[in-house]
């Protein structure tokens, strides 16, 4: 796919983007972030149930070359880890915000969401970089 | 990077899109398009690597042979002119200061094909050289179609001299990739013209990261990780590199390892575990991992790790401390791919 950033959805500086309702968060990584990377070739997932905080690693992806930590946007508790993407993590390069999603949580501060950066915010960050 | 070094195709690299990273003081391109795609294409059809970066120095000189076969491991009377021999420079302890390839052009004029990241350290133990490699040019073509794609045809370990699409080159069979192929010097000024010929052809521009996890898998080291002046020879499975009945500089400490057998093995282990191995990872239990990356031909993790030679059977298992995580790999023979054969 081409670049892009949905309009929809919350983002961090790190480049990572949350999809928001009713108290639950799915997570994944941006256009910019699986284009910086290359292939992702391994997603080392966090385990369910665990505890993740709000500008905290909750994982890794790896590309042939580098590792990348997962800076989670939010703080909450892993409801599910996406099974497909850790069978097949070139999901993460095909389709970064539908099926290559990482995990689904459920946020333990809502208010964490103002934090965030929309759309355009987060494309004007990437542009500096 | 503007203190880097660039080569003469750099402008049309960036022109086509490639990432560069700094390596050796050079700003190289990583990739084209994709790792993973580079490498298939090198190991299904052919692709070709912009290696200018490599050092090429001349030794012609009356004493040339018998100087080279005062500090090279391995044995110039075995090849004639028009033939290529691979060779360590070792250090008074046996230790590798760099892995090189020797052509031979006559009788006493030797090219010698370094490491860039070695050609100082070379120099000095090497003496002055004639220095080509700003004057002059390498691509390397590798891939079960490069040599008909060129119109070329060359064994491996010898080179000629030739048109090549035009241009006149050393042509050589040799290359990093495991794959039939060759490498091409040429005039800096003709490079590009050569380039854009090869990539008319179709051929597949790969980068550095291409040219790592080929390497990687068959089991080729790399001086700086899998081989250093810290280690020796023996413990590398270069052992074939070296000439047992000559003197050279660290025959003497060569001559022991070789009788009392090297402490640690260099050997290749694939993941069994979910997980990618990196170079300066730890084995639980003793050793370490000196090259690690994913595989696209095998499509997992395989590396090249030192361990304890008692440990270093084929079947044997270790444990990769991955960032904290303990994951599973096993030892298999080298190399971990053999090109032609299917997985």
């Amino acid at each position: 796919m081409s670049e892009s950033y949905p309009t929809d959805l919350y983002y961090n500086r790190e480049h990572d983007w949350a999809r928001v309702a009713q108290g639950e968060a799915t997570l994944g990584i941006t256009w910019h972030a699986q284009d910086a990377l290359g292939e992702v070739v391994h997603f080392e997932p966090p385990e369910a149930g665990a505890q993740i905080a709000a500008g905290g690693s909750y994982g890794e992806v790896e590309s042939v070359k580098a590792v990348s930590d997962l800076i989670s946007p939010l703080s909450g508790e892993i409801l599910e880890v996406n099974p497909a993407v850790v069978d097949a993590p070139e999901l993460i390069n095909a389709e970064p915000y539908a099926g290559g999603w990482l995990v689904r949580i459920r946020l333990s501060n809502d208010a964490e969401v103002d934090e965030l950066l929309g759309a355009a915010a987060y494309e004007a960050w990437v542009a500096e970089q | 990077m503007s203190d880097l070094r660039r080569t003469p195709l750099f402008e049309r690299h960036d022109r086509i899109g490639a990432r560069f990273v700094p390596f050796a003081g050079w700003q190289l391109p990583v990739q084209f398009t994709s790792i993973v795609e580079e490498h298939r294409a090198v190991r299904s059809s052919a692709g070709v690597f912009d290696v200018s970066h490599m050092g090429r120095f001349e030794f012609a000189s009356t004493d040339a042979h018998a100087h080279l076969q005062g500090l090279l491991s391995n044995d110039l009377d075995r090849i004639a002119a028009g033939e290529a021999q691979y060779t360590l420079l070792t250090n008074e302890s046996g230790g590798v200061v760099d892995d090189l390839i020797a052509y031979r052009r006559s009788d006493d004029t030797y090219l010698l094909v370094v490491n860039a990241a070695n050609c100082e350290a070379d120099l000095a133990r090497l003496g002055p050289g004639v220095d080509l490699t700003d004057d002059s040019a390498m691509l390397a073509v590798q891939g079960p179609g490069a040599l008909a794609a060129l119109e070329v045809e060359i064994e491996a370990f010898r080179w000629a001299e030739g048109q090549v699409l035009g241009v006149s080159c050393l042509i050589a069979g040799t290359g990093y990739t495991g794959e039939r192929g060759c490498e091409l010097i040429c005039a800096r000024d003709d490079v590009g013209l050569l380039w854009d010929t090869i990539l008319e052809r179709g051929l597949v521009p790969c980068g550095l990261g291409a040219r790592d996890t080929l390497r990687l898998e068959v089991c080729y080291p790399l001086h700086g990780q899998d081989i250093s002046a810290e280690r020796d020879p023996y413990s590398a499975g270069l052992g074939w590199a070296v000439a047992p009945h000559k003197e050279f500089v660290g025959s003497p400490a060569l001559a022991a390892v070789r009788e009392s057998g090297p402490r640690e093995k260099l050997v290749a282990f694939v993941m069994r575990d979910k997980g990618l191995p990196r170079a300066g990872m730890a084995l639980i239990g003793g050793g370490v991992v000196t090259s690690g990356a994913y595989s696209p031909t095998l499509e997992l993790g395989i590396g090249l790790a030192y361990v304890a030679a008692e440990c270093a059977e084929p079947g044997h298992e270790l444990v990769v401390d991955i960032r904290g995580r303990h994951r599973r790999g096993v030892i298999v023979e080298k190399p971990i791919y053999r090109p032609g054969e299917e997985y």
